[in-house]
Order: C-alpha cells, then sequence, then structure tokens
C-alpha cells in the first residue's frame, strides 16, 4: 500500500475521531500529508481525563501495540518519521506498558530506522501529562510538549498545518488510532458493516453511576441507549427510578428518559443537546439531582479552565456561582435566564472546546428538567431531596418512641419521651441521614 | 497581485497580503474592531475574546489572531457579536476592582474606554466572588497591583520577547490564573531590571511606577532645601502628550516653565552631562582602543541595560564603560561644582531628576553613587509624574510661555539631544571621537546607519585612519541577540551602544503610555525620536565638545577629560547580580 492507499482505506471505512470531535480520521491524515513541509509529526493524545472514563487506558495496558502500529501507520501516511504519545501521568500502568512494548517493537524493528527493510522509519516518545485536563485539548498537549504552559492556541491554524513546534502534525486520540491497524487489515468494507452509515465501527463507554454492571462496553454505533443502559447495563438497582443519562462527560449533557430510544451517535447526540466525548456515560436515577449534577460537572470544568481566555476564565466562575446559590436555597428569580445568557456567551466566545463546551451539562439540564430549576429557586425545595441545605428531616406520626434515632444522632438534635413521638430541632440537624437508617418503622421522611 | 486575498467583512470589499489577519483586514477596511488583550508583534494570543467576529464558523472568532482567507465573509457588529463583547467586557468587570476614581490610569484606560464604548450600563452586570491580591510595592521602580489586572498577558509577553527578561508569568489556573513571578516573591527580589516596559504594556492600572513625586512635593515644600531638577533628552519629546498635543511636538520651553512654576530653584539640562558623558565617554574609549583595554566597549547611559548586563551578562561587566549615566553625573556636578559656585553646602541641595525611565529609580538608590557624600540623585520622576505633579499644581501647560534652563548647567548640544533616540548616544560620540582623533572638523554629522529601528544596527565608521566596528542594540532582547553573538564568537566590535528600551529612552518605562490601538496609528519610537533629530538639526552647536558650558567646566573645574577628579566624580563600577535574587536572602 502507498500512502495514499493508507489514507483512501481510512477515509472510505468513515473512521471519526472518538475523542469526542467525530473529526473523519481519513480528512485529518489527508490534510497532513498534504501540508507542505519536510518535518512532520503524529501525536497520540493518551491524556484521558474525563472523570470516570478509562477507555483509552484499557487500550494502552492491554494492547499498546495497536497503538504503536497505528501510529507507524500514520507516519507512513503523512509523511512524518516522529511521534509522541501524551500519556497522563496518572496512569502508571499503561506508561509502563508503552515502554515495554516501545522497547519491543524497536527490538523487532516495527518502529526506528529502516523499518522492516523499508525506506521508511519511525520512533516515538513518551511524554507525561502533569495532571492538567486542559491538556487533552490538542493545541494546548502540543503547547505542553513544547515545555510551555499547557494552554490552547488559536485554532486555525490547525494542527495539521502548524502543530507540534510550528510543524505538520495529526493528532488523534488513543481509541481512534486503536481502530486503525483492524481497517487496515480488514478493509473499509468490513469496518463499515459495524454501527450507522454517518457513524461507522464500534465505540467503546465507560458505564458507571447508577447501572447494575458498570465497567466498559463496547457496542456498535446506532445502538440505542436504552439498550445499553437497560441490556448491557443491567437497569437501574435497588428498582430505582431512572432519570437521566450523562454522556461526553464534563463537556456532555444529561439526556432525559423520554429520549431513550436515540441511537447513539455523534450528530444525534449533539443534537439533544450532550455530545458523544471520549465515551463516559453515568447513569442518573431518581435520587440524583440535576441542578447539582450540572453543578458538579460544571465544579469539575472551572477547576481545570486554564485561565487564559475570559469567557472560560471568569464566566464559568460566574455560572458555578449561580448554581452554588441556587442547591443552597439563595437562587433569585432570574437566575436560569442568567445562566442560559452566560452559557450562550461563553459557548459563542471562549478560545478551545473546553470552555465552548463547559455551560453543555447546565444547558442539557434546563432544558429537559426546568422544573427542578424552577423548584429549587421559587420553592426552597430539591424534588429528590439531594440538596442538603434545601432539606429538613421529619419524624412523622408512625414514630413509636423507641429512641434509637435519639441515640444516633451525632448532632443531638433529636428529642423525645420513651414510647413518645421524637421530634428533630431543625437547626441542630445536620441532615447525616444516620436516623433514617437506623429507624426500623420509616418514621423518618425528607421534606 | 496574485497572491492578494479578497474578503468581505461588514460587507465591504477589501484586499489583503498573504498572512494578514481579520484584525488587519478590518482596519484597512475603516472597521474598528475593538481589541484588549492584543499588542502587536508583541502579544498575539487571542485571549480576552473581545475582539470576536462572525465568520460562518460554528463559534465567533478572535479576529487579532484569524488569518484571512480568500472569499471570507466577516460579520463584526451583529447582534450576537454586540451581545458577546459585551458579556466578555462585563466579565473582566466583575472581577476587576472598578477604582476608576482613585486610579492613575483613568482617562488614560483601555479597559474604562471600552466600558463606555461598548455602552455598559451596569458595572455590576455580574457579580461574584473577587480574589484579594496584596500590593507588591517593594520593588523602587514598579509597582504591581493584581486587583485591577485582567490577565491580557501584555506585560509577560513584553518582559519575555521584548526585553528577554520574563520574570512575571500566569500562575495558578481557571479564576485563580494571576500573574506573578516565580515562587510568588516580591519582583524586587526577581531578576527584574526595572525598565517599566511592562507598564507601557498594561492597558489597565496593574502596572506603575513606584511614585517618588509626594516626596518631591515634601522637597519643594522644605524651605530649607534648594531643589535642584534636571530632565533627561526624551522627557521633552513626549511631555506634550499628557496635555494633548501631537506625538513628537517637543516641548522644552513649556517644560521649564512649568518646572519653575512647580517652584524648583533652579532647572538644569540633563542634555549638559549628556555632552560631559561624551566628552568622558569618547576618551575612555579611545583610551582603551590605545592602550589595549576591553573591547568592545559598550554604553552604561541606561540604567535598564546596566542591570540586565549585570545580572544576565556579567561577563561583559568589563565592557561596559566606567561612565556614569548623565542624570547622575549631573547630580554629582550640581552637588560640587554648582554647590561650590552658589555657596551651598551639598547637604542642602536636592537633586530631582525629571526622566523618561523606571530604572532610574533603582538606579539613583545605588550606593556607589554618591560621588560628594551624599546620593547624586535624591528622587527620579517619571516624565508621567510630572505631566500629574503640573496637573494638580493647577498649571495650565498649553498656554506658558517659552522659558530656558539656568545657566550654569543649561547649555547643551545637538548631539546631547539625540540621547533619547536609539542610535543618539553613538551618534554624539561619533562626531566628538572623530574629531579628537582626526583633528579636523568633521563635515557630513548625521550617522545614518545608526538611526532608525533596526533591532540591531551596524556600521563600520572610519574616523582618519582609524576603522571602527560599531553595533546598536535597543530593547535587551535585541541586546541578548547581539552579546550572544559576540560570545559565540561570530561577531567584534569595538564600540556599542545599547539602551534598555524599544527605540531607546524615547520609548522609556516612564514615558506617556499609548494604548494599542494608537501604536498601530503613531509608533512613539518614531515620532518621538523625529523630535529629538529636528532639534539637533536647529541647534547651533551639534557636537558635545562645542558645548560652551562644557567648555568652561573643564577649564574651571574638572582639568580634562578622564581627569582624575572627573573620575572620582563621573565614573562608577558595576557587580554581577544573582538571577535568583531570593536564594540570596535565604542563604544569609
Amino acid at each position: 500500500m502507498r500512502p495514499r492507499d493508507v489514507i483512501k482505506t481510512l477515509k472510505d471505512s468513515g473512521l471519526r475521531g472518538r475523542g469526542g470531535g467525530g473529526f473523519p480520521t481519513g480528512i485529518k491524515w489527508e490534510l497532513c500529508a498534504k501540508s507542505p513541509g519536510e518535518k512532520k509529526y503524529v501525536i497520540c493524545n493518551a491524556d484521558e481525563g474525563d472523570p470516570g472514563a478509562f477507555m483509552d487506558r484499557s487500550v494502552l495496558e492491554g494492547d499498546p501495540h495497536a497503538l504503536l502500529e497505528a501510529m507507524a501507520l500514520c507516519g507512513y501516511a503523512v509523511g512524518s518519521d516522529e511521534g509522541y504519545i501524551y500519556v497522563r501521568a496518572e496512569y502508571p500502568i499503561a506508561v509502563k506498558r508503552l515502554e515495554i512494548a516501545i522497547r519491543q517493537a524497536r527490538e523487532y524493528g516495527l518502529i526506528g530506522q529502516n523499518i522492516l527493510g523499508t525506506d521508511f522509519s519511525f520512533d516515538l516518545h513518551i511524554r507525561l501529562g502533569a495532571g492538567a485536563f486542559v491538556c487533552g485539548e490538542e493545541t494546548a498537549l502540543m503547547t505542553s510538549i513544547e515545555g510551555n504552559r499547557g494552554e490552547p492556541r488559536p485554532k486555525p491554524p490547525f494542527p495539521a498545518v502548524h502543530g507540534l513546534y510550528g510543524k505538520p502534525s495529526n493528532i488523534n486520540n488513543v481509541e481512534t488510532f486503536a481502530n486503525v491497524p483492524q481497517i487496515i487489515l480488514n478493509g473499509a468494507a468490513w469496518f463499515k458493516g459495524m454501527g450507522t452509515k454517518r457513524s461507522p465501527g464500534t465505540k467503546v463507554f465507560a458505564l458507571g453511576g447508577k447501572i447494575n454492571n458498570t465497567g466498559l462496553v463496547e457496542v456498535p454505533m446506532g445502538t440505542p441507549l436504552r439498550t445499553v443502559i437497560y441490556d448491557v447495563g443491567g437497569g437501574i438497582p435497588k428498582g430505582k427510578k431512572f432519570k437521566a443519562v450523562q454522556t461526553g462527560g464534563p463537556s456532555g449533557g444529561c439526556i432525559p428518559a423520554s429520549l431513550l430510544d436515540v441511537p447513539i451517535e455523534y450528530d444525534s447526540l449533539v443534537e439533544i443537546g450532550s455530545m458523544m466525548g471520549s465515551g463516559g456515560m453515568i447513569v442518573l436515577d431518581e435520587d440524583n439531582c440535576m441542578v447539582d449534577i450540572a453543578r458538579f460537572f460544571l465544579d469539575f470544568t472551572v477547576d481545570e479552565s486554564c485561565g487564559k481566555c475570559t469567557p472560560c476564565r471568569v464566566g464559568t466562575r460566574r455560572m458555578l456561582e449561580i448554581l452554588n446559590r441556587i442547591v443552597s436555597g439563595h437562587g433569585q428569580e432570574g437566575d436560569i435566564e442568567k445562566l442560559e445568557q452566560l452559557a450562550e456567551s461563553i459557548m459563542d466566545t471562549a478560545l478551545c472546546g473546553l470552555g465552548q463546551t463547559a455551560p453543555n451539562p447546565v444547558l442539557s439540564t434546563i432544558r429537559y428538567f426546568r422544573d427542578e430549576y424552577d423548584a429549587h429557586i421559587r420553592d426552597k425545595h430539591c424534588p429528590s431531596h439531594h440538596c442538603k441545605e434545601l432539606l429538613h428531616l421529619e419524624i412523622t406520626d408512625k414514630c413509636r418512641g423507641c429512641t434509637a434515632c435519639a441515640r444516633v444522632c451525632p448532632a443531638g438534635a433529636i428529642t423525645g419521651e420513651s414510647r413518645g413521638q421524637h421530634v428533630i430541632d431543625t437547626e441542630k440537624c445536620i441532615k447525616c441521614n444516620s436516623c433514617i437508617e437506623k429507624c426500623r418503622f420509616d418514621a423518618i421522611i425528607k421534606v | 497581485m496574485n497572491d492578494m486575498i479578497k474578503l468581505t467583512i461588514d460587507g465591504l470589499e477589501v484586499e489583503v497580503p498573504q498572512g494578514a489577519t481579520v484584525l488587519d483586514a478590518a482596519r484597512k477596511a475603516n472597521v474598528r474592531i475593538p481589541t484588549l488583550c492584543f499588542l502587536e508583534e508583541i502579544n498575539e494570543i487571542g485571549a480576552c475574546r473581545m475582539c470576536v467576529v462572525e465568520t460562518g464558523a460554528r463559534t465567533l472568532q478572535a479576529a487579532c489572531v484569524l488569518p484571512a482567507t480568500q472569499s471570507m465573509v466577516v460579520k463584526t457588529n451583529t447582534r450576537r457579536v454586540r451581545h458577546a463583547r459585551k458579556t466578555v467586557l462585563e466579565l473582566i468587570l466583575s472581577n476587576h476592582d472598578k477604582k476608576c476614581l482613585s486610579c492613575i490610569r483613568s482617562q488614560n484606560c483601555e479597559l474604562q474606554r471600552l466600558a463606555l464604548e461598548l455602552e455598559v450600563t451596569d458595572d455590576n452586570a455580574f457579580t461574584g466572588e473577587r480574589i484579594e491580591y496584596p500590593l507588591d510595592d517593594l520593588s523602587p521602580s514598579i509597582v504591581r497591583d493584581n486587583n485591577k489586572c485582567i490577565n491580557c498577558r501584555r506585560c509577560v509577553s513584553t518582559c519575555y520577547t521584548t526585553q528577554a527578561v520574563g520574570v512575571i508569568g500566569p500562575i495558578d489556573r481557571g479564576f485563580e490564573t494571576s500573574i506573578e513571578t516565580a515562587w510568588d516573591t516580591p519582583l524586587s527580589e526577581t531578576a527584574c531590571i526595572g525598565c517599566g516596559q511592562c507598564i507601557n504594556a498594561c492597558p489597565v492600572g496593574a502596572l506603575r511606577e513606584k511614585e517618588e513625586s509626594p516626596k518631591v512635593w515634601k522637597l519643594l515644600h522644605d524651605p530649607d532645601k534648594i531643589v535642584v531638577v534636571q530632565t533627561a533628552p526624551a522627557v521633552r519629546a513626549a511631555l506634550g502628550e499628557e496635555f494633548g498635543l501631537p506625538m513628537g511636538t517637543n516641548v522644552t520651553g513649556k517644560m521649564v516653565a512649568a518646572l519653575r512654576r512647580l517652584g524648583f530653584d533652579q532647572v538644569f539640562d540633563t542634555d549638559f552631562t549628556a555632552d560631559l558623558t561624551i566628552m568622558e565617554e569618547a576618551t575612555e574609549l579611545i583610551g582603551r582602543i590605545k592602550n589595549q583595554g576591553v573591547l568592545p566597549m559598550i554604553t552604561s547611559c541606561s540604567p535598564g541595560w546596566v542591570n540586565y548586563c549585570e545580572t544576565f551578562y556579567p561577563d561583559f561587566i568589563p565592557n561596559l564603560s566606567s561612565c556614569k549615566s548623565p542624570h547622575e553625573m549631573m547630580g554629582a556636578v550640581i552637588k560640587s561644582y554648582y554647590a561650590e559656585k552658589a555657596h551651598i553646602l551639598p547637604k542642602d541641595i536636592a537633586v530631582v531628576s525629571v526622566m523618561p525611565c523606571t530604572a532610574k529609580k533603582i538606579e539613583a538608590g545605588r550606593e556607589e553613587l554618591a560621588a560628594n557624600g551624599y546620593p547624586d540623585v535624591d528622587a527620579v520622576i517619571t516624565t508621567r509624574e510630572l505631566a500629574r505633579m503640573i496637573r494638580s499644581n493647577g498649571i495650565n501647560f498649553l498656554n506658558l510661555k517659552d522659558e530656558d534652563f539656568d545657566n550654569l548647567l543649561g547649555d547643551s548640544t545637538g548631539a546631547a539631544a539625540i540621547f533619547g533616540a536609539t542610535g543618539g548616544v553613538m551618534e554624539a560620540a561619533l562626531r566628538t571621537a572623530y574629531e579628537i582623533i582626526t583633528g579636523e572638523t568633521l563635515q557630513a554629522l548625521d550617522f545614518h546607519a545608526v538611526r532608525g529601528l533596526e533591532a540591531v544596527k551596524e556600521a563600520d565608521v572610519k574616523l582618519g585612519s582609524l576603522s571602527l566596528k560599531v553595533a546598536v542594540a535597543h530593547g535587551t532582547a535585541n541586546a541578548k541577540t547581539l552579546l550572544d553573538s559576540i560570545r559565540a564568537g561570530e561577531k567584534t566590535y569595538d564600540f556599542i551602544e545599547i539602551m534598555g528600551c524599544p527605540g531607546g529612552c524615547v520609548n522609556g518605562g516612564g514615558q506617556p503610555i499609548v494604548s494599542a490601538e494608537e501604536r498601530l496609528r503613531h509608533d512613539p519610537r518614531i515620532y518621538r525620536a523625529k523630535a529629538l533629530y529636528a532639534a539637533d538639526a536647529g541647534m547651533t552647536y551639534r557636537k558635545s565638545h562645542e558645548n560652551p558650558g562644557i567648555k568652561r567646566i573643564y577649564e574651571e573645574f574638572l582639568g580634562e577629560p578622564n581627569s582624575h577628579k572627573a573620575h572620582q566624580l563621573l565614573h562608577t563600577h558595576y557587580t554581577p547580580r544573582n538571577k535568583y535574587k531570593y536564594r540570596e536572602k535565604s542563604v544569609s
């Protein structure tokens, strides 16, 4: 196969970037191949940072050679002789196995000078990330490899033209690369036989949250969310009611029960206000407060913002402050509108993908669970009884006066005579729920 | 013209060359796009997002870093764009102290101006946490107030790229990001050279000079002090801008008049000691050449450069001319020659220097610069501080009638006038060295090869039978390039002029601040230098050794250039400095 044949096979296969963006991989390689320049780089983004996601880690630890082979193929296709794997330092086993794999590949002549006796040479370096989520953004990743503070740069120019050290570079995520050798071996048609027309192949998801079977799940693209959650995942534990599924990591959105039959595809998920992302999938049940879920994810992106551009640095923080006051019972009329206004501007003006998608969890929860926001703001009430500051514990007349609750209460908030009705002093109560767990008569309720 | 790019901005067709940004194209189409973090060629990072425009892309794009492409359709003023810009600005304001009334940059603040232009009606549109930062005012030259900082990073890029110093940068991340020194030490404990270029880059009041005007007011109000003021060559070329005059207006006469109104007892001209510097420096150079001394000799007028040399290139200390900088020479001469003439004790004299420079504030505190047992200079104020003093004294600057400097130390030549522009000291020295060496009168006085804004200027100069290789660098990043080439043995020179600030003193860290946008139209380095070269061309005397006052001071007081007395009063020495000054402290 000539380099252009490799690219053609990849284009024909319809493989799209598994890191989140869903950009057609073959076209990406072609852009880099056509970009003028003697020196080019191939980069693997192994800075998997979404909370709870470990798809890439499983590839790095389980089959690092798939990655090396793909990167060498990429080097061959785009005309590069040097590659970098940027892997997060929090994956020590992955790093160790990558090192072993690179050594083995060198020994076998699969990377290095004159690979398999050809005049094609390609070698690899490993670079460790220092724990910044934003370094999963491709330009920030390259800036970090260059030894600078990991901050994104404006695009365009795109990496294919002006990438690492200013040279044309092709950057793909681990899972994307891992698909490549199989496509080259089995052909584009084989790959297109799986998944959907617009999103061929399979996708790995990290299934977590309120679900019976947690762990990594690989399904053909186009599988409905319902199949993944109820068939593969085995449904919601303890007979609780499904409320939403959060996809796409901190940049994604929450999908309600009414949309569970939507097929999992790049475009369909974006249409309903979420995204594929790198494959995080967190299931939420009736006990989850959607305002608090939005706050949780936004808190993550606020913490991980690099601080370079204004909307992300200040804007996401202001959104988080509004959410904090809503969940603590200090929400005001107009807060939802303010959140929407900020979200719109941040998505429109932020420098990189991190900022542009940071408002997604907030917008999607407002879109599908606006009544929960209203309840927090207007009634100072959390419908899921999750937000502590909006919660009161009450002892109903089911109380038999057994005194178990009063004895377990760490705050001394419960009083009552033996065999008499007990009461909770809401001023003293710290809402630890110990009394609820202790009560044998279901007499204590959250209101 | 095939490689021109045609695009449409707000319906206007415009053509720009390859490599131009949308912001460049908009300027050409006379469409104004607001900017804040953008500082041409210095800080082009697309961080603040004020300049966003619609291009048909999914999100808005920052015009300052967006390459113009063929047939692009750009909209700069849609509802979407206006809303986004205003929100971004309101977000910046939500994390700014908004103490405009007491801010030194009020009415000269790019943030304030944008708030007005974008019709911000509620300066608390977004509220929330603001981090309180302590003031860093321990440096004698620069004060950092992060409560006003908007994280545009213009100072950071300036410190790194134009000055190759790099002592400030962003630390922490997200909302906590702030511009700090390494380990959060005060600026005074870093390798900061005090050049103040960061102040000139700052769009707001987060960086300013350490003000000494309160001290000067105190001196002026002290009946027991004879307060003598001197003004550097570059001050007169820029002071007028503070009062609305066009850039490049020479206001020498009004400046002198204003200083008298402020109550200074004597108004002397640093140009006089610029001429004196030339006498001493040219003589030193000839001595070094004749006696196989250390070459190249490098000028020492710029304290920013001297700090840089001592800190980053201590191996070049032997190359530095031993001459004090002109205002320090003036201080030493005032407290000796003038004191004698006027029958005043040196202790009763206070010397105030009005300088285009913030590094001079550090320089004045050097212990070795105290020739008469007292500091040569007691206080240094910048051009900006002088303007503020004039305004606060109710002086109507524009209506002042021109006045002359006081006699004794007020004469000057065209050679001194051009000290304020890069290459000026070199040119002045060559004029005098030529005549000393050849004994002939120099006919063509203008050495064009050393003028202008090229990063490093080089020339081979014939002084009679002597051939000199000279070089001129301005801005310490350019100095670094030059010194590295000498260190590597790639270049050899006999005489080098280095000025710490790009363009020389006319663009010093104490000069009136020119906004990023105004810089695109009027480069202060060019306009202010023009005023000085025009002054030079119009002077009766254009060579330092022709200055009648200079002849007199050598006759009456100093004897010969480089005489024992001259050495005592006019020359100094230098000390290598640790780049990591906080270490010195922790060791001791």
